[in-house]
């Protein structure tokens, strides 16, 4: 189903914010791991009317970056452009008044510059409406609820049902974007609207520079008897101190197994 | 203690120490009879353990005095109550009187401190006893019941544990409204989250935004600095771990495992505080609706919390899948495992496979060879079942069961079973 030739939608107004990302190896331009993934999730809802929204500056690198996004089937994206210093959260604050959407769906960190993931928390906060990090999964859209899968860490999945309208983060967990299109993406167009911006001075006494490699923590062994610090140092780690059941029925040994598995609460 | 204090640094007798010294001094003999000698151990003013070699040991056979260091033998000599206190020797610290509070809210994920959250204690230690003069309180902020029973040595001077049906389960507007009355009633100096996923990565964001503060995310250092208004600067990660961003310390900060040492060597109260005020009742726009049950076979292996783990000393594979399957544990295997093509080859667990970082590992009939260690280094509790007391496996294991693995295999999966059915009957009356 290609969006460029549905006919006109039904379903919900989504917007996804979308933002210039940049390759860890190559420090090329490109597209936002997360917010592509977000893209990704906004495509497959049956019906949605989806805008693309970026707010930033419009030159040849963000060109070929937001470029990916239209690739993934878009005719067009809202770029509202900004200085490269611009606190871009008010100028979307206004955009999305405007909009209206029902879901507003973002990355969770930005590639490039500070990246605190803070824009999502501050937009809603701003707007009024609910949160929700981490979203793997959308699972139904009703007149003004949404039930979503929330992914939690070791692949566990929480299902919630949340007031619209809201915004929601996407991280790694959600589905992998599809390819990006050269074609479309050579098409598509950008809508720009200029909107004023506002700097932000607080960056301007910050140093960035490549991360460093943080230290390894050492391992210091604090006791009070030299023979415990030697016997630390030159023990093979992780050995001893386990609790050993030798000549135990089976039943014994179960038993202990069971309690301990569900004192560590991991059957369910 | 201060007996001993006493008796071995006031009043000193010179003459009679030196004669108890001089074993060839004639009143040697019975001064050293009648005075009681001084302890064997004591515990000297920095809080080191201090002995007297002559006093511990034995003469051995040949006439010569052997000591025991492994602490088997030694303690004959010594009081009960200098054993004790070496024991537990930490210093304890109360601040009665802060003179500003510093407020944590870890993440206690199974309701226990994490790493992580030691190492932000560690980190919030750091700013509230930098000035020896006037030290800051340290108020950790619990949400529903914990099982943590060690947030003194950890570094905690308060702790306001808010409890509540409301917090239960996902309820991040319910725990955001009582984070802003923390606020109104404490006004902390500064705000530390954990930066973690789900955790206080998120709930920190929120708090964040709704009382105007900008955090500093991704820190992993502190220094002093006489030119920021806190006094002092952080480095933090930027551009998705890229990039490291030199930034005076903000009031909010989510930092990053490893930012700081734990707290080791001092115990603090902890003492409970409460709430003034009655916690605003929120309207939930977020309605949490459980986990659902997700395969565990499809979880990747490296993700799961909870494995199952095969080796060569497994004979009856169809038992085995069985018994994962009901204990509802991802199977791993070591190498011989997935070699003899028993088990697939992504399935297998140690340095050449997955590096595993699960909560449980059950580790069955693998004898513990250090390749499949290494792989399993990052897990919490290993329970190992094997025929061999004396593998590394049994060594590794925080739980070891020597038998055979067949039959307790199927007794912990029948057991687990009636578990579940029990379970099951009791939620549906
Ligand atoms: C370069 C290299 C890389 C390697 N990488 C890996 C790796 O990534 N992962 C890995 O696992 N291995 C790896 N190995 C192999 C590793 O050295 C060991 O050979 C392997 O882990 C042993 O597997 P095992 O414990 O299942 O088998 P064994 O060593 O044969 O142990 C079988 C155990 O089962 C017990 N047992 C037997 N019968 C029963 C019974 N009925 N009930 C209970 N217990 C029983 C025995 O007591 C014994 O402890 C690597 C080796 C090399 C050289």
């Amino acid at each position: 189903m290609s969006p460029e030739h549905a006919p006109l939608r039904s379903g919900p107004r989504v917007a996804v914010l979308v933002s210039v990302g940049r390759h860890p190896v190559t420090g090329r331009p490109r597209r936002a791991d997360q917010d592509a993934r977000a893209v990704e999730l906004a495509l497959g809802l049956e019906q949605a009317d989806t805008r693309l929204l970026h707010a930033g500056r419009h030159d040849d690198d963000s060109d070929s970056a937001l470029r990916g996004y239209l690739g993934m089937g878009f005719d067009s994206l809202e770029l509202i452009e900004q200085n490269a210093d611009a606190d871009v959260v008010p100028a979307l604050v206004e955009a999305l008044r405007t909009q209206s959407p029902r879901l507003v769906l973002t990355g969770a960190h930005a590639e490039t510059g500070e990246g605190s993931g803070m824009l999502p928390w501050l937009l809603a906060e701003a707007l009024g409406w609910p949160v929700v990090g981490g979203l793997a999964a959308i699972e139904k859209i009703e007149r003004d609820t949404a039930t979503l899968l929330q992914a939690l860490p070791r692949g566990r999945r929480r299902r919630l049902r949340v007031r619209l309208p809201f915004v929601a983060t996407v991280d790694q967990s959600a589905a992998p974007a599809r390819q990006s299109a050269f074609g479309p993406a050579r098409r598509g167009g950008f809508e720009a609207v200029a909107k004023e911006s506002r700097a932000d001075e607080l960056q301007a006494v910050w140093q960035v520079a490549p991360a460093r490699k943080r230290p390894a923590r050492l391992k210091v062994v604090k006791s009070g008897s030299a023979r415990d610090r030697f016997k630390a140092a030159a023990a093979k780690s992780g050995g001893g101190g386990g609790k050993v059941l030798e000549d135990a029925t089976p039943d014994q040994g179960a038993e202990a197994i069971m309690a301990l598995l569900r004192e560590e609460g991991v059957l369910r | 203690m201060s007996d001993l204090d006493l008796s071995s640094a006031v009043r000193r007798d010179p003459r009679r120490e030196w004669i108890l010294r001089n074993r060839l001094h004639p009143e040697h003999a019975a001064l050293a009879a009648t005075g009681a000698a001084s302890p064997a151990e004591w515990l000297g003013p920095n809080g080191v353990t201090r002995r007297d070699p002559r006093a511990v040991g034995f003469i051995g056979p040949n006439g010569i005095r052997r000591i025991d260091r492994s602490g088997a033998q030694h303690g004959a000599g010594a009081t009960p109550g200098a054993r004790a206190a070496a024991a537990d020797n930490r210093q304890r610290i109360e601040i009665d009187d802060p003179a500003f509070v510093i407020a944590v809210v870890p993440d206690l994920p199974g309701g226990r401190l994490s790493s992580h959250d030691r190492d932000l204690l560690g980190l919030a230690r750091r700013l509230a006893d930098a000035d020896p003069t006037a030290p800051g309180a340290v108020v950790a902020i619990t949400f529903g019941e914990h099982r943590e029973s060690d947030f003194g040595g950890a570094g905690v001077d308060r702790l306001l544990s808010l409890s509540g049906e409301r917090f239960s389960g996902y309820a991040p507007e319910a725990r955001l409204a009582a984070l802003g009355s923390v606020e109104q009633e404490l006004t902390p100096r500064h705000w530390l989250l954990p930066d973690s996923t789900l955790g206080g990565g998120e709930l920190g964001r929120r708090l964040a935004a709704r009382l105007g503060e900008r955090p500093a995310t991704g820190v992993w250092q502190l220094e002093t600095a006489a030119d920021s208004d806190s006094g002092w600067r952080c480095t933090a990660r930027g551009a998705a771990g890229s990039s490291d961003i030199v930034r005076p310390l903000p009031r909010m900060v989510l930092a990053l495992a490893e930012c700081a040492e734990p707290v080791s060597d001092t115990l603090h109260a902890a003492r409970p505080l409460e709430a003034a005020h009655s916690l605003p009742e929120g309207l939930a726009r977020i309605e949490d609706l459980g986990e659902i049950a997700i395969d565990p076979a499809e979880v990747a292996l490296a993700e799961a919390e909870f494995v199952l783990s095969a080796g060569n000393g497994i004979r009856d594979w169809d038992g085995y899948h069985d018994a994962a399957r009901t204990l509802g544990a991802a199977e791993g295997a070591s190498r011989v495992a997935v070699d003899n093509g028993f088990m697939p080859r992504n399935r297998q667990v140690g340095a050449t496979g997955t590096w595993v970082s699960a909560r449980v590992y059950i580790a069955v009939g693998i004898s513990g060879a250090v390749q499949h260690l290494q792989g399993i280094e990052r897990c919490d509790k290993v329970i190992a079942i094997n025929l061999d007391p004396n593998c590394d496996m049994v060594k590794r294991a925080d739980l070891a069961v020597i038998g055979d693995a067949e039959a307790i295999l199927a007794t912990l999966a029948e057991r687990v079973a009636a578990w579940r059915a029990e379970q099951e009957t009791r939620h549906v009356a």
